[in-house]
């Protein structure tokens, strides 16, 4: 094998980060899932990562998981896991899309259009 | 923080639209113009292989590939907030348009007259999977301008397809697009609006 990818830091860092865990203990994110922090910041005995707690940080406001990956410029793939850990110990509030959205729903077409002639 | 009034988070439902079409388009461009911050870049990590997505348990193996996805938040109310995402322009990710695509409220396919074979793939893709699509002809300066009957001509598509013309960079022009998708989508899947 010529190519090491072991020392490529785009793929250890995110492996590192979530300890070698790929899929989330909880839910089932998707780009667009959104998450907010539940309850005050917890303190160094929750024995979490600072990445951890930058999402936490982060997702005072309501935040998908695209926007969580961006703003810490990790793959989404590790933010998904990050936020299951978050969400199993409840420390977030998270929805998934695909059960909110009707897309037979007039009332959505209707409030996006205004929100978006208001733009 | 948002709280209902039984004290629980109360979370906007998150609805996106997918920005599509060839490389230099102007996909990036447009969901600037009408985003509420810059263009905010997500990564996914994949194999070469195209299945298990994100799965880096034998990444020794396999050579891995990170896929860019540019995107912008549009803050709708409280209710709702919309994701512009601009789709990876390499065929060899179509598995990532899936995951882009599934749940969307449509797609807006840019279009640029020098190189209007480039819709081809994304129009094939978008009629195959049902999704509601425009397409937008992004007007470059010194672009050749063609009426909107021969692009559909060229793209060979159905009359219920809308086509309009727009620049990219401007935000009321880019939101005009975003617009006619939406009454597009609501016509095929909802009932008429205005």
């Amino acid at each position: 094998m010529t190519e090491e990818h072991w020392v490529d830091p785009e793929i250890v860092r995110p492996y590192v980060v979530t300890r070698g865990r790929t899929a989330p203990v909880h839910g089932k994110f998707d780009l667009i899932s959104m998450a907010v922090s539940v309850g005050p910041p917890p303190g160094p005995e929750a024995g979490l990562d600072p990445e951890h707690h930058s999402i936490l940080r982060l997702c005072r406001e309501p935040k998908s998981v695209a926007e969580i990956a961006a703003h810490l410029d990790l793959p989404a793939g590790t933010i998904r896991v990050l936020l299951g850990d978050l969400f199993d110990r409840e420390l977030v509030s998270a929805q998934e899309p695909q059960s909110e959205v009707d897309m037979r729903d007039m009332k959505m077409y209707r409030a996006v259009l205004d929100g978006l002639r208001s733009l | 923080m948002v709280f209902d009034r039984s004290d629980r988070p109360r979370l906007p439902t998150a609805i996106k639209i997918l920005i599509a079409g060839g490389f230099g388009a102007g996909k990036t461009t447009l969901v600037g113009a009408v985003s509420e911050t810059r263009p905010l870049r997500t990564e996914e990590v994949l194999t070469d292989r195209g299945v298990g997505v994100d799965d880096l348990s034998s990444v020794e193996a396999k050579r891995t590939t990170t896929v860019a996805m540019d995107f912008g938040r549009i803050t709708l109310g409280d209710e709702y907030v919309l994701y512009l995402f601009g789709t990876p322009g390499q065929e060899r990710f179509w598995f990532v348009w899936d995951e882009l695509a599934e749940g969307s409220l449509g797609a807006v396919i840019l279009a640029d007259t020098r190189r209007l074979a480039d819709c081809f793939p994304s129009v094939d893709y978008f009629e195959r999977r049902g999704t509601p699509f425009v397409v937008a002809v992004n007007c470059f300066d010194g672009a050749p301008t063609f009426e909107v009957d021969e692009v559909r001509l060229a793209l060979q598509l159905d009359p219920s397809v809308p086509i309009i013309l727009c620049d990219a960079r401007r935000r009321h022009s880019s939101r005009e697009v975003l617009i006619t998708l939406v009454k597009h989508s609501a016509r095929l899947r909802a009932e008429p609006v205005g």
